[in-house]
C-alpha cells in the first residue's frame, strides 16, 4: 500500500546519493561531543547478541549496517539484522507470536507503534534513552514516539513530504529567479512558466496518494496543526470550512488543465516515477513535480538530470503563516528488555549514530543537535534544515494516520475521492460530502 | 479447471441378497476415506466457514446476520436509468441467446418447446433483471456489471476464435508452428501477461505499443500542425472563439494589428526568428504575431520587445459579419498583409488550424475501454487452450462422415455447419462452461491492468471480494459475503458441467 509505494523510489534514493557521496564520506571525527545515550562504556556486551528489524533493503541497508557496525566496534555486541518487508505489523506480529520477537524494531508507521504499545509488545524506552530523546529532539518527536505518556520510541530517520522538485532550466528559462515561498507566489510563479511555454506541474494523479500529500501540505499550512490534528483523528469532519478552503486552494492550481501535464486525464494515468520522467526527463514536458525527499532517487535513476545542478527543491510554499513540513518516520523500539536492547536505543537516538548515515547520503534526522554540515550535499541539507526548522509544526502524513480503508487503498477513500477532485475541481462540496462519508465509513 | 473435477460415478452398488461380488463395503468407505477428509478439509470447510464468516461483522466478534448481504448491495446505490451501455448490453444478451438457441434447435441439441419455454419466459426476465442491475451504479453493481460483460464476450469470442484456429490449422502447412504461437500465452502466468498489456496498452506512444501504431497511422494523414497549446494573452487583444482566437474590436486599415500569443513550447521557440514589428502601410490591413514572452522573462505586455520570438506560418483569417473574406499567412519576422481586401470592417481570426494539439491516441484504460481492453489480454491467452481443445475434438470427428456428405454433394460450407458443428458440440460447450467459471472468478488481469484511477470502472466480483477483505477495507465479514455471492453464480455452472459428465457416462 502507500508505504509500499514509496519505500521503492526511496531505496533507489539512497543508492544514488551513495554513490554520488562515495568520494566525500572518509573518515570524520568520532564522538564530536556526542552528547548523552549510547555512552555506556566500553566493550560492556562482548559476547552478546542484539537483533534488529527495520523495514530496509538495498542501499538503506547497507547504510544503516554502518551505523550498526559503529555500534558494535563501541560496545563488543554483535548485531544482527533483518529486513521486515513492508506489512510489519504482520511480521513483527507473528515473531511475537513465536516467542523470538528482535531486541530492537524500528517501525515506520505510527499506528503500528500505538497498536504494539497497547499490546505489550514493546517496552518503555530506558532511563538513557529518554535522556538523550529530551536532549536532542524537538518535542513533537518525544510525543510521536509515547502512547499514553510513557516514551517508547525514538525516530531515527525521517521523510520530508514537503519538497516540490523543479526544473532549473524551466525556471531560468521563464525567467523565474527565486522558487515562490507562498502559495500566492507559487500560483503566479506556475502562471509565468505556463506562459513560457513550458507546462508547469507534472501531477501523479495516477497514484491517489501523491494527492493526498498536497492536501495535506495545503492544509496543515492553512488551516494550522491543532485542526490538523483533528482531521488526522477525524474529530472534525470532513465537511469542515477548513477542508473545503483547502480544496477551492488545491483548485487553483489543479483547475487549469493548462498548468497540469496531460492534463486532469493525463494526470490521472500517471503514477509517481512517471511524473518525474515528466518533469526531468528527455524531452521534459513539466517543469515542476511535488513530492517527497525520495523524488531524487528517481531522478538519479530514470533520467540523466542531475540533482542539485539540473534539479532542485523548494520547500513546500506557506499557504498560511508557516510553510507546511509533512512527512513519515522510522522510530526505534525495544521488543525485549534486554541490556543490548537498551544500549541500542540509547545509541541510536544519539547524534553519534544520526551523523553515522547522514554523512553517507539518503538520510534525515529528526535530530537537532546534529550539525547540519555533515550532510553531503546541499539538497541533504536543505531537506534536513526544514525538518529541524518546523521543530514542533513537523507532522505525519495524515493519510498514514487514517485506517487504510481511507487513506492507503488504491481506488478507495480518500485517494479515489481526490482522484475525482482532480477530475474535477470546481465541485468542493461534493468531494467534502464524499471525503466525510467515507472517512465516516473507515473510522467507525 | 474444473473439466475434470468430478469424474467419479457413485459406485456400482451391489444388489443385496444374493452371494455378493466385490469387496465389502467398509474396505470401499476405508478407501474413500482419505479422498473425503481431504476434500472436507480442503474444500468443504472452507466454504462453510465463508458463508459462517458472512454473518459476522468485520471484527468476527458480532453476529449481524444479513446485514452484509444488504449493505453489500445497497451501499452507495445510485441509478443511472437512461444507461444506453445497460440497454446495448441487454439487446445483446437477447441476440445471443435467440441465436444459441436457433442453433441449438437446428441442431438438434435441444428440443423445440424447450426453446420456446426459455426464449418467451425466462429470456424477459432474465432482461428485465440485468437492466435494473446494470442500471445501478455502486462499487458492487459495477462488479456485476463487468462480471456479466466478462461472461457474455470473453467466452464467446475465445471459443469463435478457438474454433476458427482449430479449422484453419487443420488446412495449413506449418500448423504446428502457428498451434505453438497461439498456445504460447497459456504458458506464461496472469501475472506476467497483466504487466506485458499494461505496457501494450500504455498511454504514452512512446512506450504503448497499440498507441503507437495508432498514433503513427494518425500522424501519417493527418499531422498535428503549427503552435499546440498556444493561447492569447489574457489581458491583451485577442480572445477565444471556440479552438481559435479572434480579435475583440474590428481592425484599423493602416495600424498594424498586434496580436500576442503565450505558451507556445519553449523548444519551438528557440527555432523561431525575432520579431520584427510591421511597418504601418496606409489603408492596407496587416499586423504581427508573435510570442509575447521574452525568454528569460520580463519585456513589456501586449507590445513586441527586441528578443520576443516571431510566430511563422500561422494563417490569419480577416471575418466581417462573420463570413471570412480573406486569409494570410505571417512570415518568418511574425508580419502579415491583407493586401486585396475590399473596404469594411473587419475582426482578424487565428484559426484553431495554427494550434491543433498532437493526437494522443486512444486511452485504453480509461473508463470506457478498461473492461473491453482487459477482455482483450484475457482473449490473447486463452484463445490457445481453446484451439487446442476444439481442434483435439475435430481430430477426433470420424472422416468417412466428412466424406460421405462431400460424396452426397454438400458444400464445404454445409459440411461444417451440418456435420463437423453438430459433431463438435459437446466439446465446444465444454470449452465454453469451462471458461465460463474461469471468467466468474477473474482477478488477476484486472487487479494488474487497470490502473487506480479506472479500478473501480473495472471492477468486478472477485476484485471487489478482495478489495473489501484485504486490499483495504479489511472487513472480512464483508469479503466472505461477496465471496458467499460470487460461489452462488459460479454454482448453476458447475452443476451444469457435472450433469454433461453423468450423461456422458450414463
Amino acid at each position: 500500500m502507500m508505504r509500499s509505494t514509496w519505500r521503492l523510489p526511496k531505496v533507489t534514493a539512497a543508492v544514488v546519493a551513495g554513490l554520488l557521496l562515495a568520494a566525500g564520506c572518509g573518515g570524520g571525527d568520532d564522538g564530536d561531543g556526542s552528547t548523552a545515550g549510547g555512552q555506556s562504556g566500553g566493550q560492556t556486551l562482548n559476547g552478546q547478541t542484539v537483533e534488529v528489524a527495520a523495514v530496509w533493503t538495498g542501499q538503506e541497508q547497507q547504510n544503516f549496517q554502518k551505523v550498526l557496525d559503529a555500534f558494535a566496534k563501541k560496545t563488543g555486541a554483535s548485531v544482527k539484522y533483518t529486513p521486515t518487508g513492508d506489512n510489519q505489523s504482520t511480521f513483527l506480529g507473528s515473531k511475537v507470536s513465536g516467542g523470538s520477537p528482535p531486541d530492537v524494531a524500528l517501525l515506520a508507521q505510527q499506528g503500528v507503534l500505538v497498536q504494539f504499545a497497547q499490546k505489550g509488545w514493546i517496552k518503555p524506552l530506558p532511563a538513557e534513552a529518554q535522556q538523550a530523546l529530551q536532549q536532542n529532539y524537538a518535542k513533537i518527536w518525544q510525543d510521536l514516539g509515547s502512547v499514553d505518556g510513557k516514551p517508547y520510541g525514538v525516530y531515527f530517520k525521517v521523510a520530508n513530504k514537503s519538497t516540490v522538485w523543479y526544473r532549473t532550466q524551466a525556471f531560468s528559462d521563464a525567467g523565474i529567479a527565486q522558487p515562490p515561498t507562498t502559495w500566492a507566489d507559487f500560483v503566479k510563479t506556475v502562471g509565468t512558466i505556463s506562459d513560457s511555454g513550458t507546462t508547469p506541474i507534472a501531477i501523479a494523479g495516477g497514484d491517489g496518494w501523491t494527492l493526498t500529500d498536497w492536501f495535506e501540505n495545503v492544509y496543515v499550512s492553512q488551516a494550522g496543526t491543532e485542526k490538523y490534528d483533528q482531521l488526522s483523528k477525524h474529530e472534525i469532519p470532513w465537511t469542515d470550512p477548513s477542508v473545503k478552503n483547502a480544496l477551492r486552494t488545491l483548485a487553483e492550481l489543479w483547475g487549469k488543465p493548462n498548468y497540469i501535464a496531460g492534463g486532469a486525464s493525463g494526470a490521472l494515468r500517471m503514477d509517481m516515477p512517471t511524473s518525474v520522467t515528466q518533469a526531468f526527463g528527455d524531452p521534459p514536458k513539466a517543469a515542476m513535480v511535488y513530492e517527497g525527499d525520495f523524488v531524487p532517487g528517481v531522478i538519479s535513476a530514470q533520467t540523466k538530470a542531475k540533482v542539485g545542478t539540473d534539479a532542485k527543491f523548494f520547500p513546500f510554499p506557506a499557504v498560511g503563516q508557516q510553510p507546511p513540513v509533512v512527512g513519515g518516520g522510522d522510530a526505534a523500539t525495544m521488543m525485549k528488555d534486554t541490556p543490548g536492547a537498551r544500549a541500542l536505543v540509547a545509541y541510536l537516538a544519539s547524534t553519534e549514530a544520526a551523523k553515522e548515515w547522514a554523512q553517507l547520503g539518503g538520510f534525515t534526522s529528526p535530530n537537532k543537535s546534529l550539525d547540519i554540515s555533515v550532510y553531503p550535499d546541499e539538497t541533504q541539507r536543505g531537506i534536513a534544515k526544514s525538518v529541524i526548522d518546523a521543530g514542533d509544526d513537523f507532522r505525519f502524513d495524515m493519510s498514514d494516520l487514517a485506517p487504510a480503508a481511507f487513506g492507503g487503498t488504491k481506488g478507495e477513500g480518500e485517494w479515489a475521492d481526490l482522484q475525482d477532485f482532480l477530475k474535477n475541481p470546481s465541485d468542493v462540496d461534493g468531494t467534502a460530502e464524499k471525503l466525510e462519508a467515507d472517512a465516516a465509513k473507515a473510522f467507525k | 479447471m474444473s473439466t475434470e473435477s468430478v469424474g467419479t460415478r457413485p459406485p456400482a452398488t451391489p444388489e443385496a441378497g444374493s452371494g455378493r461380488l466385490g469387496p465389502p463395503p467398509w474396505l470401499s468407505a476405508g478407501f474413500l476415506l482419505p479422498a473425503i477428509v481431504l476434500l472436507a478439509l480442503l474444500v468443504l470447510y472452507p466454504i462453510l466457514y465463508t458463508v459462517w464468516r458472512s454473518l459476522y461483522d468485520a471484527g468476527g466478534s458480532r453476529f449481524v446476520g444479513l446485514d452484509n448481504y444488504v449493505s453489500m448491495f445497497t451501499d452507495s446505490v445510485t441509478f443511472g436509468w437512461s444507461d444506453s451501455a445497460a440497454i446495448g448490453l441487454v439487446l445483446v444478451i437477447t441476440v445471443l441467446t435467440v441465436i444459441a438457441l436457433t442453433l441449438g434447435v437446428i441442431t438438434g441439441a435441444v428440443q423445440r418447446s424447450t426453446a420456446l419455454r426459455i426464449g418467451l419466459i425466462g429470456l424477459p426476465l432474465v432482461d428485465v433483471a440485468a437492466y435494473f442491475i446494470l442500471a445501478m451504479n455502486s462499487p458492487m453493481f459495477t462488479a456485476i456489471k463487468n462480471n456479466v460483460i466478462w461472461v457474455v464476450f470473453a467466452p464467446t469470442l475465445i471459443t469463435a476464435l478457438g474454433l476458427i484456429f482449430a479449422v484453419v490449422t487443420e488446412r495449413i502447412r506449418w500448423a504446428s508452428a502457428f498451434k505453438l504461437i497461439v498456445f504460447m500465452p497459456m504458458a506464461i502466468s496472469m501475472l506476467a501477461a497483466g504487466v506485458i498489456f499494461t505496457l501494450v496498452y500504455d498511454r504514452a506512444p512512446e512506450r504503448g505499443v497499440l498507441n503507437a501504431v495508432v498514433v503513427g497511422a494518425h500522424d501519417t494523414f493527418q499531422p498535428s500542425t503549427g503552435y499546440p497549446g498556444a493561447r492569447p494573452r489574457p489581458n491583451g487583444p485577442l480572445t477565444a472563439q471556440g479552438e481559435g482566437f479572434i480579435t475583440k474590436q474590428a481592425v484599423q486599415p493602416g495600424r498594424p494589428a498586434l496580436l500576442p500569443v503565450v505558451a507556445v513550447n519553449i523548444e519551438t521557440q528557440r527555432k523561431l526568428a525575432t520579431v520584427k514589428p510591421a511597418a504601418a502601410r496606409p489603408g492596407v490591413i496587416s499586423g504581427t504575431v508573435w510570442v509575447d514572452f521574452a525568454p528569460g522573462g520580463g519585456g513589456a505586455q501586449n507590445r513586441p520587445d527586441p528578443n520576443e520570438k516571431a510566430l511563422s506560418g500561422i494563417k490569419v483569417e480577416a471575418v466581417s459579419g462573420g463570413r471570412v473574406t480573406g486569409t494570410a499567412t505571417t512570415g518568418n519576422d511574425g508580419g502579415f498583409v491583407f493586401s486585396s481586401l475590399p473596404s469594411g470592417s473587419y475582426q482578424l481570426r487565428l484559426p484553431e488550424s495554427n494550434f491543433t494539439p498532437p493526437f494522443n491516441g486512444v486511452d485504453w484504460l480509461g473508463p470506457g475501454l478498461v473492461t473491453p481492453a482487459i477482455i482483450g489480454a484475457y482473449v490473447w491467452m486463452w484463445a490457445g487452450f481453446a484451439m487446442v481443445l476444439i481442434g483435439a475434438g475435430l481430430a477426433a470427428i470420424p472422416r468417412d462422415a466428412l466424406e460421405a456428405a462431400r460424396v452426397d454433394g454438400a458444400t464445404e460450407l454445409q459440411v461444417f455447419w451440418r456435420v463437423t458443428m453438430p459433431l463438435l458440440a459437446p466439446v465446444i460447450v465444454v470449452v465454453l462452461v469451462t471458461l465460463v467459471i474461469n471468467v466468474l472468478k477473474i482477478f488477476d488481469l484486472v487487479y494488474i491492468i487497470a490502473p487506480g484511477a479506472t479500478q473501480q470502472d473495472a471492477n468486478v466480483l472477485a476484485l471487489q471480494f478482495y478489495l473489501q477483505s484485504f486490499g483495504g477495507g479489511n472487513d472480512q465479514g464483508l469479503g466472505s459475503a461477496i465471496a458467499a455471492v460470487l460461489f452462488l453464480l459460479v454454482l448453476p455452472a458447475m452443476a451444469f458441467n457435472i450433469r454433461r459428465f453423468r450423461q456422458e457416462q450414463g
